[in-house]
């Protein structure tokens, strides 16, 4: 394997901070691997909100992580364009979200998001039970990419990562 | 350490475990980010556009962030907190901006906490202080669908990448705040015969203060219609008139602000201004 293979799998490697059973390649806010001539190592990522206090995390876990793994020098940049989408959630990161009770999200509105007001909104999969009677409790939960649900069937509280 | 290093790793590994006391602690939001103004955009103008809306967002994320124990609801208070939380990333960025373009060389920090009530240019809607939480929702439906509007704009056009950037990351965070806050307006609106009289004065305290929000960014085409329409369609849910936005003299974009700015500010700086550069 190349040396520039390496750093790329070690830095895909990186769990997130806030949902730690997905790496940041799997959440898709890891952007770029590079190495240069010089052995230097710059990674790329992008914040998921303006506001992600896991950002200065995040960078500390990789720089943390490809240090150990024998990279010297290593740069992380901030991409800002194209803004993150959640349609950048890899299938194994959907799956491994479902595996851990959050609801992965679906289909990501594209262009100007029409102000809907009392329609009836697409039902989310409860990950407990898997049934689809839910109700959402409130569009923002611990952190700003998720909202709060409840199953109906079970009765269970889940989190569901919103589409943006 | 390094400039890759910072507060976190820091704190983990024991080394110097010093950090800002105040402010984020964080690194410049912009990091990495090629920051050059391209060729042909004034700095001054660029400047001054990102610090209105950064102080905008600064200021609207401070009163958001007052809700906090003082909510009617566990979930809304999340709400709240969260939707400050997007405003304030959004004004770091903005205000990170406006210190590489200005030729100060000015950090986030050093706009956020060391200017007086006069140099900040949020428009006087944000400062005005969060009275009942009718008001609250009123105000941040208001303020929302007009900045989505004009973000939309940015994110489309404007010629510098960065704040094309910032405001296309933006538009799908407002796009939700925009929702949050016309559900509580017609919930409120169309509920009963109490906060409905509440949701109509908090539409009547905020009127004044709306045509100076929709003057405050005339270098994008007027979206007083589309930001209208969006209010019409929710008052009519709400069982609400939209009250005459009637021009009041004076901006907050010139530097005239209410008395409410001040103490905001003062309690927002009083650490960094007590203890400069401090650490713990």
């Amino acid at each position: 394997m190349s040396v520039s293979m390496r750093a790329r799998e070690v830095a895909e490697r990186v769990a997130d901070p806030e949902l730690p059973m997905l790496t940041l390649a799997d959440l898709g806010v890891l952007r770029d691997v590079e190495q240069a001539a010089d052995g230097s190592v710059t990674v790329a990522l992008t914040p998921t909100y303006s506001g992600c206090p896991a950002m200065a995390e995040m960078r500390a876990d990789v720089v943390r992580s490809l240090r150990e793994a024998g990279f010297a020098d290593v740069r992380v940049t901030t991409v800002l364009d194209p803004p993150w989408t959640s349609d950048w959630i890899s299938e194994a990161g959907r799956r491994k979200l479902a595996e851990y009770g959050v609801a992965p999200p679906g289909e990501a509105p594209r262009g100007p998001v029409p102000l809907v007001l009392g329609a009836v909104r697409r039902a989310v999969e409860c990950p407990r039970c898997g049934s689809g009677d839910t109700e959402e409790t409130s569009r923002f939960s611990s952190t700003a990419c998720k909202a709060l649900w409840r199953c109906r069937s079970c009765s269970e509280p889940f989190e569901h990562v919103k589409e943006i | 350490m390094r400039e890759d290093d910072h507060v976190y790793l820091s704190l983990a590994e024991a080394q110097d475990d010093s950090r800002w006391a105040f402010g984020t602690g964080f690194e410049d939001p912009l990091h990495g980010v090629d920051t050059t103004v391209p060729d042909g955009v004034d700095p001054a103008g660029l400047a001054a556009l990102c610090l209105g809306l950064g102080d905008d967002a600064l200021v609207s994320s401070q009163r958001l962030a007052e809700w906090c124990t003082r909510a009617p609801e566990l979930e809304e208070e999340v709400a709240l907190a969260n939707i400050g939380l997007d405003l304030l990333g959004q004004a770091r960025m903005l205000l990170t901006r406006v210190g590489q373009v200005d030729g100060t060389g000015r950090t986030e920090d050093d706009l956020a906490y060391q200017r007086e009530p006069e140099d900040y240019r949020n428009v006087r809607l944000v400062e005005l202080p969060n009275g009942d939480f009718a008001f609250s929702t009123a105000r941040l439906l208001v303020f929302s669908a007009h900045r989505l509007a004009v973000f939309e704009r940015l994110a489309g056009g404007h010629p510098d990448p960065v704040l094309r950037a910032v405001a296309a990351k933006g538009v799908k965070e407002l796009a939700y705040h925009r929702q949050y806050a016309a559900e509580w307006v017609v919930r409120l609106g169309d509920g009963t015969d109490e906060s409905h009289q509440r949701m109509r004065e908090g539409w009547e305290a905020i009127a004044p203060y709306v045509d100076e929000l929709f003057r405050a960014v005339p270098s994008v085409p007027d979206v007083r219609d589309e930001v209208g329409a969006v209010l019409a369609q929710v008052a009519e849910a709400a069982t609400l008139t939209v009250p005459e936005f009637a021009p009041m003299g004076g901006s907050g974009r010139d530097g005239v602000h209410t008395p409410c700015l001040a103490p905001l500010l003062f309690e927002m700086q009083s650490v960094a201004r007590a203890l400069p550069g401090a650490s713990w």
